[in-house]
């Protein structure tokens, strides 16, 4: 252990260092989640753009005239880019996990608070750099999220694809660095930091979940990296990575001797972890959130760690299944497609362990829970429709349809984003000492919940009945242009689901000022936030130290008077 | 609530399901060998994850809403803290499932992939470039002509557009069109090869898909089993006019495809 004095620095007093430049967990937490915040409401702009350019491809709009294909190309490059660095990767880990590990095991701070004040800066600068590339010469790069080489190495290969692209590039780069240095603390802080009595087997499944993404995040973005740099070096340093001898409208590329598989096989040897980077914390939040409102242990504690560490483990084995299509050996694609039908099983048993947490609860509907039970509902059909994309023989015909567009968008963006509003309506009392406003949370509830299905359910017919994706226009080929009316019916459900989402943003700023004071433990849950203050001091615990004696899901001990065991308290483990 | 949730889960749980029991938005009708055993697998594969999928909503709405707070006095929640022996028992059913669903499909994939087309296949050379696609015949002395990048240049169209080295005897006879026309039931052995960026060879209704990577001659294979023309599309971005890179693969009788090579053929003399 650590010595926590080490780590113990004294509050700050000025603006800036209290507020700009902080060291304290909860601080940088909070500017995490600004950022995110102000990330999606980017992305969600983009895809507003993207949805009525799809079924109004001639529609003047205003600041932006006409969107030419192009544009549209770049508007998904920069909102998957945004969606899944600065938002599913950034809230919650960066935001929710730095705010709540520390605090949830009981430490002081994080530890290296230096280190994580880089890591959100460095995050942030990626951020700007990213925005930037709106703003020069050709534009936002068009290449996709995914990048493939060699259309993202060819300043000749389209508009965007210059000084954009370049940005692009370096706004990644900037961001792996900025999630090493912070994977780096999650790691150290959950290992040296916990208090007194908090176990390992005591940590609450958020913490868990943490831990593992950021051990995911350790390896992943490393590879991303040097990606990136060799990515950078074949735009502007001659060199062939990635570039085979061709050429780009009759003119030879001046490449020779690359190969455009290696760029995918090292993209998606990060982008399939990424996955469960995005998901992994919205697990563990939602594994925590249907125990604390069934008023019931969680079913099967050790089942769900292990859970946890198998996804995380996995996670590494089955990136080849992105490049089923690609010219990979059939081999290699068979023994990755059995990988992944393996990883089914672990959230398989996840989603088992959740059903049965409801079993037999006593389960109270607050906002937390509703979005909780939404992620369940979002992450079963994301599930299902995965075991389709994972065998290669299926995915010949799936592969690059809206099938896919609607499975990852469930699975990775819905249900993780679920995890994300779960976790704003879980902690914001604690975050910010007022509650917030439950009727605005259930209008917003109800309205993203039946929007999410209306979108991307209609995605996964239009994908069978082979709808391509990013396809700027689908005028052009006869059977996509007969699918017309399932796309406008999808934009009309987007607007509508975007349109909800103001409400969200009202009652979180309104409530900030305005909403009802909250307790220091308005859920009479059991785990070490709510023990302390709220918001909670600058030490966390006020000069105490916590000793945990429980396990974080003791609700509903017969013989207590109370439904629900602090983990502070004394112990319990002893009667079941 | 617990009501609502139910309602609403349900309900999504129906209406999304009876889309795809309708089938009002499919594949379309094959028209390849393949097909057949490919359309087979994905009944099966939506027969049991449907089964998992209406289950799971089914169990999840109807828990949210027989296990709702009733206020207080009403009966406690159970302390449990899971149950081993069902953990087990789920576990390995999920495995099961999910792997055995894979091996299932295992013999599909060999024969798409694993082995390469029959001897007297016909084959034809398949090449994408921002934004079209191209196809070659090697003609009568049954060998593809060379071709060389710095001889490309997409304005000529055909042999220009595919760097064809005319210098190269075995050139002389190479046949490029800008449709695909294939016999019927016979294998058509396809050459994927690309010029610049990734394209990608999607024919729907041949359940056929392949990447075309710059750098790489890919061999595949499919057999047509049904005349008629066939639209194929790219299915890899590729650059601002991805969503217009499509075209048409002809399938014809045995007869028709010699006559319609001989007349090409014919065209270049």
């Amino acid at each position: 252990m650590v010595s926590h004095d080490a780590h113990a620095h004294a509050a700050p007093q000025g603006f800036i260092r209290k507020w700009v430049f902080s060291l304290d967990h909860k601080v940088i937490g909070l500017q995490y989640f600004f950022l995110a915040l102000a990330a999606v409401l980017t992305g969600m702009f983009l895809s507003l753009l993207m949805r009525i350019h799809l079924v109004w491809p001639n529609a003047s709009l205003p600041f932006f005239g006409e969107i030419k294909p192009e544009t549209y190309l770049s508007l998904l490059t920069m909102h998957g880019t945004i969606m899944v660095f600065f938002v599913l990767t950034t809230a919650p880990q960066g935001g929710f996990g730095n705010y709540f590990l520390p605090i949830q095991i009981g430490a002081p701070d994080m530890a290296f608070p230096v280190l994580n004040m880089l890591s959100f800066w460095t995050t942030f600068l990626g951020f700007l750099v990213l925005i930037a590339a709106f703003f020069v010469t050709g534009g936002a790069p068009l290449h996709g999220w995914t990048g493939y080489a060699p259309l993202s190495a060819l300043p000749s290969a389209g508009p965007g694809e210059g000084l954009g692209a370049d940005l692009w590039i370096i706004s990644i780069a900037i961001f792996c660095i900025g999630a090493l240095m912070g994977a780096l603390n999650f790691i150290t802080t959950t290992l040296d930091m916990r208090a007194k009595g908090m176990t390992l087997m005591r940590m609450p499944l958020t913490c868990w979940a943490w831990f593992i993404t950021a051990i995911l995040g350790l390896l992943a973005f490393g590879v991303l990296l040097s990606a990136g740099i060799l990515l950078l070096m074949d735009r502007n340093l001659g060199t062939s990575f990635f570039v085979p001898l061709g050429t780009v409208n009759g003119v030879l590329t001046g490449h020779k001797g690359g190969s455009p598989l290696l760029w995918q096989h090292l993209f998606w040897f990060f982008g399939h972890p990424e996955v469960y980077i995005a998901i992994l914390p919205a697990m563990g939040l939602c594994s925590q959130l249907l125990s604390v409102f069934s008023r019931k242990p969680i079913f099967g504690y050790k089942a769900m760690v292990y859970a946890i560490l198998s996804i995380g483990f996995l996670g590494f084995m089955v990136w080849g299944h992105h490049m089923f299509m690609s010219g990979m050996s059939p081999y290699s694609a068979f023994a990755f497609s059995i990988m992944t039908m393996g990883i089914g099983v672990p959230s398989a048993i996840k989603t088992f362990n959740w059903l049965g947490t409801l079993w037999r609860g006593k389960i109270r509907f607050s906002s937390p829970m509703l979005f909780a039970i939404g992620f369940v509902s979002l992450f079963v059909v994301g599930g299902i429709s995965g075991p389709f994309l994972a065998q290669p023989v299926l995915d010949i015909y799936l592969h690059e349809t809206y099938f896919v567009i609607a499975h990852f968008h469930l699975i990775m963006g819905v249900a993780s984003i679920f995890g994300i509003f779960a976790a704003t309506y879980y902690w914001f009392p604690k975050m910010f000492g007022r509650m917030m406003n439950e009727p605005l949370a259930k209008a917003h509830f109800w309205l993203t919940f039946i929007g999410a299905y209306a979108i991307f359910m209609p995605m996964h017919y239009y994908g069978m009945a082979a709808g391509l994706r990013r396809y700027s226009q689908g005028t052009e080929v006869a059977w996509i242009n007969a699918l017309a009316p399932v796309q406008k019916f999808i934009s009309i459900a987007a607007f509508v689901t975007i349109a909800s989402q103001l409400i969200f943003v009202i009652n979180l700023f309104w409530s900030m000022k305005k909403g009802e004071k909250a307790a220091d433990n308005p859920w009479e849950a059991t785990t070490l936030e709510w023990i302390t203050a709220t918001p909670p001091p600058h030490d966390n615990f006020g000069g105490v130290t916590p000793v945990v004696h429980n396990g974080p899901y003791e609700y509903s001990v017969p013989g207590t008077s109370k439904d629900f065991v602090m983990q502070t308290d004394a112990a319990v483990e002893a009667k079941h | 609530m617990g009501l609502a949730l139910l309602v609403v889960i349900w309900l999504i749980t129906l209406i999304g399901s009876y889309f795809i029991i309708a089938k009002t938005w499919w594949l379309p009708v094959g028209a390849s060998a393949a097909a057949a055993g490919i359309d087979h697998h994905f009944t099966t594969t939506y027969i049991l994850m449907g089964t998992v999928f209406i289950a799971a909503q089914l169990a999840l709405g109807w828990f949210a809403w027989k296990y709702r707070d009733r206020g207080a006095g009403s009966k406690a929640a159970e302390y449990s803290h899971g149950n081993t022996k069902l953990e087990v028992v789920w576990t390995i059913l999920t495995i099961i499932l999910f792997v055995g669903l894979n091996l299932a499909s295992k013999s599909i994939w060999a024969s798409e992939r694993f082995d390469a087309a029959k001897p007297g296949a016909v084959q034809v050379e398949v090449t994408g470039m921002q934004f079209a696609w191209y196809f070659r015949y090697a003609g009568p002395d049954g060998k593809f002509g060379a071709t060389k990048p710095e001889l490309e240049d997409a304005s000529l169209g055909g042999a220009g557009a595919l760097g064809l080295d005319t210098v190269d005897p075995a050139s002389k006879d190479d046949v490029i069109t800008g449709v695909m026309v294939v016999p019927v039931n016979r294998e058509v052995e396809v050459i994927l090869r690309s010029h610049d960026v990734i394209h990608s060879f999607f024919v729907p209704a041949m359940r056929f898909k392949q990447d075309a990577v710059p750098g790489l001659a890919i061999h595949m294979h499919f057999t047509p089993i049904q005349t008629g023309e066939f639209e194929l599309a790219c299915a890899e971005l590729c650059g601002l006019g991805h969503y217009k890179m499509h075209g048409i693969v002809k399938v014809v009788s045995d007869e028709e495809f010699s006559q319609w090579l001989a007349a090409r053929e014919a065209e270049k003399q």
